[in-house]
Formats: C-alpha cells, sequence, structure tokens
C-alpha cells in the first residue's frame, strides 16, 4: 500500500540561516496513527508546514499518498486536513461561517459544505454556537473549531498541530475519543503534541525530532518497551520514618506516608509488593510516577543522536 | 484522461469557479458586516465636498470645461471614492489576514494563486463600485444627470478599481505592520489623487506642473472617467485607455508573481 507520507531527506534552512530540518526521511502508512515528537523548535512544526506547502523546502521530497506535493499541488492538498498550532480564522466571522467558507475553498457546493460543516461542529459539541462569532468561544472551542474547518472536506489525512494545547482534560479526552473514531473510520492522522500521555493513549507508531534530525522512528510499543526503569509512587497506611530496605529495589521515602520505588528493566512489581508485607508495611495505592512515554522522551533527546527505527521507517 | 485527486477537468474548472466565489462572498460579507467603518465615512466625505467645495466656493470659481464646478468635480470625486475604497478593501482585508494568519486557509487549500488573486480583486472593485454608487446617488442632489458615453464610464470605473485593488493587494503583501498599510495610502496615494485633476483642470496649471501631471497615473483615470460622463478630457481617450489597460495587466502579472513565490506569505 502506498504510504500516506514519504518524506525523503527533507531539509529546511530558514532565511536567517537557522537549520531548521537536516534531511528527515520518515513514512507514515495509511490509516495509522503517527506521532511526531520533539521539544520546541526541534522541526515538528517545518516539517508540517513543508508538507501543508506554508513552509518552503530547501531539499528533499514530500509525497502525500505516492504524489509529490510540488508538482501535483491540487490532488496533495485535497487529501490533506491541517489543524495548525495557533488559532487562525477570523475571530469576527461566525463559526458556521468559518467551516463553510474552508469547503468552498476546497470546492464543495454550498449545500454540501453547510450539511459537512453542521456534522463536524455537531460532533465535536459546537454547534450550539454556531451562529456566534468565533471570538465568544472558550480556548478548547476555538481548537475544536480547528479541527472541525479542516475535516469539512473529508481529507485522507489529517495533520494536527498540538490540538490540545490549553484545553481542560473533559475537552481534552472527548477530543482524543472523537480522533480516535475518524481513525477507525479510515482518516491517517498524524498528531505533535507536548502532551506524551496524549501521544501514548493514542499513537500507534511514533518518531521522535531533535535538532532537525530523526532520532526515534519506531512503533510506540516497542519504544515502551526500551525503556529501562520505571518509577512508582506508593501510598502507604503506615507512618515510617526512614525508607525501608527492599533488597535491589532503590527506594525513596517522599514523606511519612509515601515510598518512591524504581524498577529496573526485568524486575518484578510483585516482589515488591512480597517484599513490603514482610516489613508490616500496607499499600493504600499505586501509581507511575510520570508517564512511560515522558521518561523516554527526556532520556532520549538528552544523549548525543542515536537513530532507534524499525520496519521500514529510516 | 487526466484527472486532479479524481476530478475531471471539467469538475476541477467547477470547483475552482466555486473556491473563486467563496473567497468574493466572503470579502464582500466582510465590508458590509463593518458598513460603518467601509461605506459610511465615503460617502460623508464625499458629501461634504460636494457642499464645500461644489456649492460653497464652487459657486465663485464659475465655469469649467464648459460645465459649471459642482458638474466638473463630480466624476473626478466618484472616481476619487472608488479607487480610494477599492485599494482600501484589499489592502486592509489581506493584511489582517495575513496578520492573524488566517490567510493560511486559504493557502493549504487547493486553490490556483490566480484564484485568490482575482477573489480578492472582486472584493475591492465590489467595495469601490458599491461606494461609487452611493456617491452617485449623492451627486444627484447637487448635480445634474450626465452620461456622455456608458460604456467608457463602466469600464474606466471597473479598470480604475481593479487598478487599485491589486495596488492595495501590493502594499499588503509587502506591509509588515499596520503602519505599513496607511503610509501608502497617505503619503502616496492621496497626494497623487489630489494633484490628478479632481479638483482643476489641467489646463489652469502652469506648463512644468501640467507636465509633471501627464506621470501621474489617476490623472488618466480621472481624466477618462469625466470623459465618459461629460465628454470633456484634458488628455487623449485613447491614450488613457491604453495606459489603464497597460497597467492593470503589469501590476496583475506582478501580484500573480508576488503570490508564487511566497513573498511574505509562505516561509
Amino acid at each position: 500500500m502506498i504510504p500516506a507520507i514519504t518524506i525523503r531527506d527533507l531539509h529546511k534552512t530558514y532565511a536567517n540561516g537557522f537549520k531548521a530540518l537536516n534531511g528527515i526521511s520518515l513514512d507514515v502508512q495509511q490509516g495509522d496513527f503517527f506521532a511526531l515528537l520533539g521539544a520546541n523548535g526541534a522541526g515538528k512544526s517545518t516539517t508540517i508546514g513543508i508538507i501543508a506547502t506554508l513552509v518552503r523546502k530547501t531539499a528533499g521530497s514530500v509525497e502525500v499518498f505516492g504524489q509529490n506535493v510540488d508538482t501535483h499541488v491540487y490532488e496533495t492538498k485535497l487529501n490533506l486536513g491541517v489543524v495548525p498550532q495557533e488559532i487562525n480564522f477570523s475571530l469576527f466571522e461566525k463559526v458556521i461561517d468559518i467551516v463553510v467558507t474552508q469547503g468552498g475553498y476546497y470546492g464543495l457546493p454550498i449545500k454540501l459544505a453547510k450539511e459537512r460543516a453542521e456534522k463536524y461542529l455537531r460532533q465535536l459539541g459546537l454547534w450550539e454556537k454556531h451562529n456566534q462569532q468565533a471570538r465568544v468561544l472558550s480556548g478548547g472551542m476555538k481548537r475544536r473549531l480547528l479541527i472541525a474547518r479542516a475535516l469539512v472536506h473529508e481529507p485522507k489525512l489529517l495533520i494536527l498541530d498540538e490540538p490540545t494545547a490549553g484545553v481542560d482534560i473533559e475537552l481534552r479526552r472527548s477530543t482524543w475519543e472523537f480522533l480516535e473514531a475518524i481513525n477507525k473510520a479510515g482518516t491517517t492522522i498524524i498528531l505533535t503534541t507536548h502532551y506524551l500521555e496524549e501521544a501514548e493513549n493514542l499513537c500507534r507508531n511514533i518518531a521522535m525530532i531533535d535538532k532537525g534530525e530523526i532520532v526515534v522512528n519506531t512503533s510506540m510499543k516497542q519504544l515502551l518497551q526500551t525503556l529501562n526503569k520505571e518509577l512508582f509512587v506508593l501510598d502507604t497506611y503506615n507512618h515510617m520514618t526512614t525508607a525501608p530496605i527492599l533488597n535491589d529495589f532503590s527506594v525513596k521515602l517522599v514523606d511519612e506516608n509515601t515510598l518512591e520505588v524504581g524498577l529496573d528493566k526485568g524486575q518484578n512489581l510483585n516482589e515488591v509488593f512480597q517484599l513490603l508485607s514482610d516489613k508490616q508495611i500496607s499499600v493504600k495505592s499505586m501509581r507511575n510516577k510520570s508517564n512511560r512515554l515522558e521518561q523516554l522522551f527526556v532520556s532520549l533527546l538528552h544523549k548525543p543522536a542515536e537513530v532507534v527505527t524499525t520496519g521500514a521507517v529510516q | 484522461m487526466n484527472t486532479y485527486g479524481g476530478r475531471t477537468r471539467t469538475m476541477l474548472n467547477s470547483y475552482i469557479f466555486i473556491a473563486y466565489q467563496t473567497i468574493v462572498i466572503k470579502e464582500v460579507r466582510r465590508f458590509l458586516r463593518i458598513w460603518v467603518q467601509t461605506l459610511v465615512p465615503p460617502v460623508i466625505t464625499i458629501a461634504l465636498y460636494f457642499v464645500i467645495f461644489g456649492n460653497l466656493i464652487g459657486s465663485r470659481i464659475g465655469r469649467m470645461g464648459g460645465y459649471s464646478y459642482m458638474e466638473f468635480i463630480v466624476p473626478g470625486l466618484i472616481m476619487m471614492a472608488v479607487i480610494n475604497n477599492a485599494y482600501a478593501n484589499v489592502v486592509s482585508s489581506f493584511f489582517s489576514q495575513k496578520f492573524q494568519k488566517s490567510i493560511e486557509e486559504l493557502l493549504v487549500a487547493p486553490v490556483p494563486n490566480y484564484v485568490i488573486l482575482l477573489g480578492f480583486v472582486t472584493g475591492g472593485v465590489a467595495r469601490g463600485l458599491c461606494v461609487g454608487l452611493i456617491a452617485s446617488v449623492i451627486s444627484l442632489i447637487f448635480s445634474g444627470v450626465h452620461m456622455y458615453n456608458i460604456f467608457i464610464t463602466i469600464i474606466v470605473v471597473l479598470l480604475g478599481s481593479v487598478v487599485f485593488s491589486l495596488g492595495g493587494f501590493i502594499n499588503a503583501v509587502y506591509a509588515r505592520n499596520f503602519d505599513d498599510i496607511s503610509i501608502i495610502p497617505t503619503f502616496v496615494l492621496t497626494p497623487l489623487i489630489y494633484l490628478g485633476g479632481v479638483f482643476y483642470s489641467v489646463d489652469t496649471l502652469p506648463p512644468l506642473a501640467r507636465s509633471i501631471s501627464q506621470f501621474n497615473p489617476i490623472f488618466y483615470m480621472v481624466n477618462a472617467f469625466r470623459y465618459g460622463i461629460l465628454g470633456i478630457s484634458d488628455v487623449s481617450i485613447e491614450l488613457s485607455m491604453s495606459l489603464l489597460t497597460l497597467l492593470t495587466v503589469v501590476m496583475f502579472t506582478f501580484s500573480l508573481r508576488l503570490l508564487y513565490t511566497g513573498k511574505g506569505l509562505r516561509n
């Protein structure tokens, strides 16, 4: 099957001499839910900008469903929906007009554009506001309006650049459900986000960019398996003054009721519970100290470039 | 058969027309939504010109080119309103969209550059014509009805508003902040309009000033429009029409080139 996106040796140097991309290559398969992660300024938005033709590349090639974005401008744009990082619609226009107008740019007759606008505004919980100016929407609603606008022409590939930044948890979760649903219905999704929990929950494959280079490109499952250490926070019923010694496990006393236990790869959590039980310590609750992907993200982006890849992707 | 994302050439043309129509509707809706800012001020300005220059001062000036002073300045004032508003519409709309990045809505969509340009220019022409029409109606209160050549009148008003819409577009592309979109109208456009023969015939000027006026494109527009309305002009109508057509072609080509290169729009 032709990949949804094929990027080869993509370079971008801005007019001020800043090298944003240093020869990245990437494949995103059709139907995938793909995470593109990296620190601020790593090159994510530049990559998205080049795919969307908003940024001109210095060298390399980009294909959308097998068609070059330079030579098949019309076809590639037709297949592409982009949700930008910044709110970029007129705040003085009505919500419905913003979506219908975008449909018009894609050649949708007014009747169809209105039907589609209603469909997506309803699905994203914005229909009640459809006749109001966009400026009255909350921050989360404005982000959802960007998604509705990007979907009005029903693209095969949807690129979301930090779609849930600054959105409260309830809206964020309902946005995740919506995105999962359209992905299941066949839309390929590329997501950049700073919420690594979001990427871990939604995405099947992942690439990490650092200083304009791909440092990781693999499946989420395989990446998480490379995690060497996990930290768990245990709330106990006991009052402790020092951290108990639990054989090879690293244990830290956070407060008189709380322990932080580190598990290396291969160590068993049951053993921790057994050792605590032997010491008459009862565990009330347990949680991961930080998101697993977050730990990997921090470790991978703070060491010299070492590309982790699997499969056809490079 | 060549297809465009599953669309035939005929279908594509119809989709492109819808895109054009969408830009025009959006532009017209914009200036109608803010009619207090876009339609009312030029109407008040024009009415004041008629009252002060035409009625109060004009009655002391006497006849010009065989017409009363009021009748003489009506075509120039209408043309001034048309070109000012055509320019203002495109420069403010395009720059605002560039500034708040909503122009990206258009740039990511499969809309050809010439359609984007035609859409904005049509919006500018629509506002120019709207204001021109209102100014014409107001002029009827102060002056009689004249129409020497309706064909030339329509062509000149259309070409004039197209040229100044394109001027507004070029200004918006190069502008980096809101100051940049007021510099050209204030320091270039206004002097050119006032020195372009709106209020006088160049025959009344000394020879040097008369020669300098020949380099002012607005001089040709005002005179061609006056010819269409009153049948009098300080310059040959053929020359005016040729220059207007040439200016339209040159500015359209230049504007299109700006869009293709992505100047000020794409990184």
